[in-house]
């Protein structure tokens, strides 16, 4: 009996010290890094070339998974466990720095060869700016396009995208004529996801926040043009109601189920799998549609960041390793790799991106894009409220009125804190 | 060893219990208990001034909060619906396995048994193939009796039930289980004194069986009821709470208050209440075992 004791008190000894020598191997500078979802899986790949070319520095990669990611990172501030660099979804950044959790990186910049405003696309390089001071380096970009079949669109009289609202409202009108079956679709717009109404609210000319994002603004003309004009969809049997309808949107794509969908760079690999053999050439990528001229619609500037720990002990070398992560050949392999939108300009001159036909309206469109207003509650406001008010305007429990109403109401009293803090100066 | 030296020697051994109990438990709840009287958030981490203390105004708020409400009535939901029908197949199963008729008891038994082992997300991966709308077996058989497809979770209507059946399917093996073993504790003379009696096998149920179930259905029946009270990862898995939060629990918004947007304040408040609510049902559920 005593023996055993003896056992399991030599084994927590040796898992201490195991544990502590991981802390401070001599001789070595630990950088530990947190990459979300495919990017922190891919990511691995690419360290090894650091290291060498920085003998001395050691990367540790974990990867967290988008669903967990934000829970995780925020309970990882609050035990000051953060990670010395990480990447951030870029709507985050405001939330992140206003916990005092990420560093402005201005010196840096400022002494590197190798990053700096111009050589980024201006929407996505803003997205990183809070009061004049950068707190992140855009990685890569997420914007949404369209994607069409391109002989649903021929046979409806359309030789090319829409290219504005109304185009795209009579292209849909034509397609559900030429598809007399009642569960076709011309066009998938889910309106449990907050991004659809949001890029048509901006497209429109909507101001979301105002007052120093501390008021809603949900209930003016601009929004509400918005939700009009989508509501058509759903009336008029454009777009179906029910997200659970096809298990796989690119399935549904090559089945034709249905015609059209607006989604991001990700599913190019997915599409050119699914259409294939005599689809292969009946699909192509389009800039949004605008609200009423022939120009380009507004999109959504997402994407992720690179942010370092405010926090960091060895700040300059989480710097190189994201500069390491910024270069054009680092960011070119990550395209490859998961067919991440390169976030620096240059990268797009490459001829493996410039030949890809689908990559041209990504293009386009990221010289069209808007950030999302930046303020720590916009996840909370999207994903809770604007989602929650869309519903019930689709399913007809309010008015659209009196839903936007309620909607402005609500986001309202979720600001309401951050109105106090601006008002006592603790922001 | 004297009165005073012995229960210091029973503290002494109950110390490590008592103080963890203390530590884990009663603290943290005493810290919430406070922490929902103030509006502490996302902001307030590492930031002790940026927290208020508001009062009441957590509660307040909740009972004006259209969503609580809602989550309140479909968690009522998922007590009176789904408490008593998971029960009852419990019983069912438990009486009939326990009958000397069925062969192979065993095999049933692990059976039946099997869901409650499952990995939760396991199951609802299946479900959710089961109630697809164009693809799923249920909608299948539902055709070949000739009815409409049904969007079994993307309908405001039908989703609910869809998890209440889903749930019961997956938990009623472990009340039939505790069933089991107390009708296996009924003694055999009771059974043959009624047959002598010339009572039916229906009499023999409800003057035998159910009567000296009832400690165990008191048992079965706060459990699940709390269990019931506290659902969340059903409906966390399958729906998120939605379609128009029609499967939304109690439990699943305070986690969203919680964990998603880190109102803890607010979060706090909801814990509480659902506490009393289930505190007061089970005096209740005492109160009328007692009287009976």
């Amino acid at each position: 009996m005593k023996l055993q004791w003896f056992k399991y008190i030599i084994l927590l000894a040796v898992i201490f010290l195991l544990n502590s020598c991981n802390h401070n191997e001599t001789g070595f500078r630990v950088v530990r890094f947190w990459g979300l979802g495919v990017e922190g899986e891919a990511v691995a790949q690419l360290i090894r070339e650091f290291e060498t070319e920085n003998p001395g520095i050691i990367v540790k990669v974990q990867m967290i998974p988008w669903t967990a990611a934000q829970e995780k990172l925020i309970s990882a501030y609050a035990s000051e466990n953060l990670p010395d660099v990480f990447q951030l979804g870029n709507t985050w950044i405001p939330q992140f720095q206003e916990l005092d959790a990420i560093a402005t990186l201005d010196t840096f910049i400022n002494t590197s060869g190798n990053i700096d405003s111009s050589k980024f696309f201006k929407g996505i390089w803003d997205t990183n700016i809070i009061n004049g001071k950068v707190y992140g380096i855009p990685w890569y970009i997420d914007t949404r396009v369209l994607f069409y079949r391109t002989d649903d669109l021929y046979n409806a009289g359309y030789s090319r995208p829409p290219v504005n609202w109304s185009e795209l409202l009579d292209v849909s009108l034509k397609i559900k004529k030429n598809k007399l079956k009642k569960d076709l679709y011309p066009i998938f717009l889910p309106f449990n996801d907050w991004s659809v109404i949001v890029i048509f609210a901006l497209q429109a000319g909507a101001k979301l926040l105002v007052k120093n994002n501390s008021y809603a603004n949900f209930s003016s003309g601009e929004f509400k043009k918005a939700v009009e004009f989508l509501m058509q969809f759903y009336d008029k049997n454009l777009a179906p109601k029910g997200s659970m309808e096809f298990n796989n949107i690119y399935q549904a794509m090559a089945e034709g189920y249905i015609s059209m969908f607006i989604s991001g760079p990700w599913n190019i690999k997915e599409m050119k799998k699914w259409m294939k053999d005599e689809l292969e050439n009946e699909w192509m990528t389009a800039p949004l549609p605008s609200p009423d001229s022939n120009g380009i619609g507004i999109s959504l500037a997402g994407g992720a960041s690179l942010v370092m720990n405010k926090m960091s002990n060895d700040k300059a070398a989480a710097w190189k390793l994201i500069e390491f992560l910024s270069r054009p050949a680092t960011q070119m392999k990550f395209y490859q790799i998961v067919d991440d939108l390169p976030a620096r300009r240059e990268v797009w001159n490459y001829p493996e991106i410039k030949k890809d036909k689908y990559m041209k309206a990504f293009f386009t469109q990221l010289n069209h894009v808007q950030p999302l207003p930046k303020v720590t509650e916009w996840e909370q406001i999207a994903y809770s409220k604007i989602q929650q008010y869309m519903e019930y305007i689709v399913y007809k429990k309010m008015s659209i009125d009196e839903a936007l109403k309620k909607l402005d109401d609500d986001v309202n009293s979720i600001l309401e804190k951050r109105r106090w803090m601006i008002k006592n100066n603790l922001l | 060893m004297n009165a005073k030296n012995l229960k210091y020697y029973a503290f002494m051994f109950l110390a490590p219990a008592l103080i963890s109990i203390f530590v884990f438990f009663f603290l943290p709840v005493i810290a919430s208990f406070l922490i929902s009287f103030t509006d502490f958030d996302i902001y307030s981490l590492n930031h002790p001034e940026r927290i208020r203390f508001t009062g009441f105004q957590n509660y307040s708020k909740l009972l004006n909060d259209p969503l609580f409400w809602k989550a309140l009535g479909n968690t009522f939901l998922y007590v009176i619906v789904a408490s008593p029908l998971s029960i009852l197949i419990s019983l069912i199963a438990a009486i009939s396995l326990n009958s000397k008729l069925v062969k192979f008891k065993s095999v049933f038994r692990l059976t039946f048994f099997m869901p409650v082992v499952t990995t939760l997300v396991a199951v609802a991966i299946v479900w959710r193939f089961i109630y697809h709308p164009r693809f799923g077996i249920l909608n299948y058989a539902l055709g070949l009796a000739g009815i409409e497809p049904l969007d079994w979770l993307g309908d405001p209507h039908y989703a609910l039930p869809a998890i209440i059946i889903m749930t019961v399917w997956k938990n009623f093996g472990y009340n039939m289980i505790i069933f089991i073993a107390g009708l296996q504790n009924i003694p055999d003379y009771l059974y043959e004194a009624a047959i002598l009696d010339g009572a039916n096998k229906f009499q023999q149920l409800r003057n035998i069986t159910i009567p000296m179930l009832a400690p165990t259905t008191l048992f079965i029946s706060i459990i699940t009821m709390i269990g019931f009270f506290q659902i969340f990862a059903e409906p966390y898995v399958m729906t998120q709470g939605g379609p128009l939060n029609s499967t939304l629990s109690i439990v699943l918004y305070m986690y969203r208050e919680g964990f998603r947007w880190w109102n803890m304040g607010y979060s706090a408040a909801i814990a509480f209440v659902l506490f009393f609510i289930i505190f007061v049902f089970t005096l209740i559920q005492f109160k009328i075992k007692r009287v009976t």
